[in-house]
């Protein structure tokens, strides 16, 4: 597939039009329904909006950096012209009346959403398999999974059905598909992204990114969608503007605790690759240890669902979302509405959450944890003074097999063991595709940076991509 | 190992307002057992005089401008957001 640049170019200068694009990339995600990568198609808005742009840009009209390109949203994105259903039954039928900054913003660059993705429901998973619809199956084989939560958009990028698809990363959502799939993921600094009009899951480490097929791509989509937005007051004032080009000579360090002996062989060896690619082009690379990854996943698993209980408290089944049947008091419209509503995922973190914020337990978990979490980000303060860039493995194992950790949830959750340190201490970090394994499936390279070091670690990776 | 009994479980779904199933209520006894028996290993950390971090961007008292937004969405819009409405209000079942 061609750069988003090129695409943009053959728009505007008549070889191509946004509605000869659109249709491409429709009637491709027709013809690849087998993935279940998509929820609903945006067609005909998406149309509509193709035609606009094509007769502005015969008027002589100056549209923006993104002008006719197709896009798919994670179906957790409010969007206009399908349902957003955060692929539960609790959203099933929800019509938002308002559209994500994101997208806004992308919309005012010229690009063109043209459906809507398949996700774990709320966003709740690393497989796709909670979906209330059914999993995504994954690009490259399908009878593995797609990764999760944002798979849909993960494999859709893969297979080249739109040049890039935005996803949700709160533990690793965006970087595990990424690699499971073999595309470029991004999940930039915590608050570059406004998340204004996206479904909240847990505040403290929510980001918006994207996946394109390459890192130039990934860079121009985050630099349209990134700044100060007033609805979402997390949001950093600008900060980002790209490199041209790659510092000479960084000093990346190779985080040890995620190359034992439990990680995939292949996903090592794939890693040490890129790690002597790095050294040819001029870089140091030096093992260091973060002794605090050991406790990162038990710091996840208290944090995120202490808020995700509470974010998750506003589906009640009166205002909006789903409402059952006959309840005869307001307790039993409550209880039977949420527990038709969720998936047993959501209803397991949401009730994890009550258990470690309750009176009596919220020193011992919440507090504890949210102190863990200090001790994390020290230790990568330190690395980050003496070190440009982190890198590991984005994954321990390439794509699972479906239902191979879902009786389990310690199983699957053992799966993000590797994203979640940089969510909670806010980081930007990249999957990067670096090869596949010996059963032809793609393995991820992460690189992560210090919190606002996005475009250096994006150049970088970028650098890398041509050698 | 921390143990969770089937109260316990009871008293968490009604604190999350979930009405469970019996199946249900005994799969995520076990879940639910489980997970915090792995999450109990920060026990081990000594965090004295570590303050907790609650959000990352260090963004302290962000202001906005008492102005107000318009977001051009009509009341009608947001109540047929909802199962069942009449008269510009949101119907529920009796509470008292």
């Amino acid at each position: 597939m061609n750069h988003i640049h090129t695409i943009v170019t053959n728009i505007k200068s008549g070889e191509t039009s946004a509605r000869q694009q659109v249709e491409a990339a429709l009637e491709k995600a027709k013809a690849n329904e087998a993935y279940h990568a998509l929820l609903s198609l945006t067609e005909a808005r998406a149309l509509q909006r193709a035609d606009d742009i094509d007769l502005r840009i015969k008027q002589g009209e100056e549209i923006g950096e993104l002008a006719g390109v197709p896009f798919v949203v994670k179906d957790n994105f409010m969007a206009f012209g399908a349902p957003t259903t955060a692929a539960s039954k609790m959203l099933e039928h929800f019509d938002a009346p308002l559209q994500a900054t994101a997208i806004e913003k992308l919309e005012a660059a010229g690009a063109i959403c043209i459906g809507k993705a398949n996700l774990d429901a709320f966003a709740h998973g690393g497989s796709t398999e909670n979906s209330a619809f059914g999993p995504t199956k994954n690009a490259i084989d399908m009878t593995k999974v797609a990764g999760g939560s944002s798979g849909g958009s993960a494999v859709v990028t893969a297979l080249d059905i739109v040049p890039f698809a935005l996803g949700t990363d709160t533990g690793g959502s965006i970087r595990q598909p990424a690699s499971f799939n073999g595309v470029v993921g991004i999940k930039p600094t915590y608050g570059t992204v406004s998340r204004y009009g996206v479904v909240a899951m847990a505040s403290s480490t929510d980001t918006i990114g994207c996946f394109a097929k390459n890192v130039a791509d990934a860079e121009l989509v985050v630099k349209v969608m990134s700044g100060r937005d007033v609805r979402d007051m997390t949001t950093l004032p600008d900060f980002f503007a790209p490199e041209a080009e790659a510092r000479p000579a960084q000093k990346i360090g190779l985080i040890k605790e995620f190359m034992t002996d439990d990680v995939d062989p292949d996903v090592r060896e794939r890693v040490d690759e890129y790690t002597e690619k790095l050294r040819s082009a001029g870089h140091v690379v030096e093992e260091v240890s973060l002794p605090m990854v050991k406790y990162t996943l038990a710091m996840y698993y208290i944090i995120v669902p202490a808020e995700i209980s509470s974010n998750l408290a506003r589906y009640d089944g009166i205002r909006y979302g789903h409402r059952t049947e006959n309840a005869k008091t307001l307790a039993e419209l409550y209880g039977r509405s949420r527990n038709e509503g969720f998936v047993t995922e959501n209803k397991r973190r949401i009730m994890i959450g009550s258990y470690v914020l309750s009176s009596g337990f919220f020193d011992a978990y919440y507090q504890q944890a949210q102190k863990a979490r200090t001790l994390l980000i020290n230790e990568y303060n330190a690395l980050f003074e003496t070190y440009d860039a982190l890198i590991g493995p984005t994954s321990p194992t390439p794509a699972f097999d479906f239902g191979e950790n879902t009786s389990d949830p310690i199983k699957m959750y053992l799966a993000d063991i590797m994203t979640v340190a940089s969510s909670l201490a806010g980081l930007p970090s990249i999957n990067v595709p670096a090869g596949v394994s010996a059963t032809r499936l793609p393995i991820g390279v992460q690189l992560i940076g210090q919190r606002k070091s996005d475009a250096s670690l994006l150049a970088l990776a970028r650098s890398m991509e041509e050698k | 190992m921390t143990q969770i009994s089937r109260d316990d479980v009871r008293h968490l779904a009604q604190l999350s307002s979930l009405q469970l199933s019996d199946q249900e209520a005994d799969d995520l006894q076990k879940d639910i057992e489980s997970i915090l028996s792995y999450v109990q290993q920060l026990g081990e950390l000594d965090t004295t005089g570590v303050e907790p971090t609650y959000q990352v961007t260090n963004l302290e008292n962000v202001w906005r401008d008492d102005a107000v937004i318009d977001d051009q969405i009509s009341r009608k819009q947001l109540l047929a957001l909802s199962i069942e409405c009449a008269s510009n209000q949101v119907k529920v079942p009796k509470i008292l």
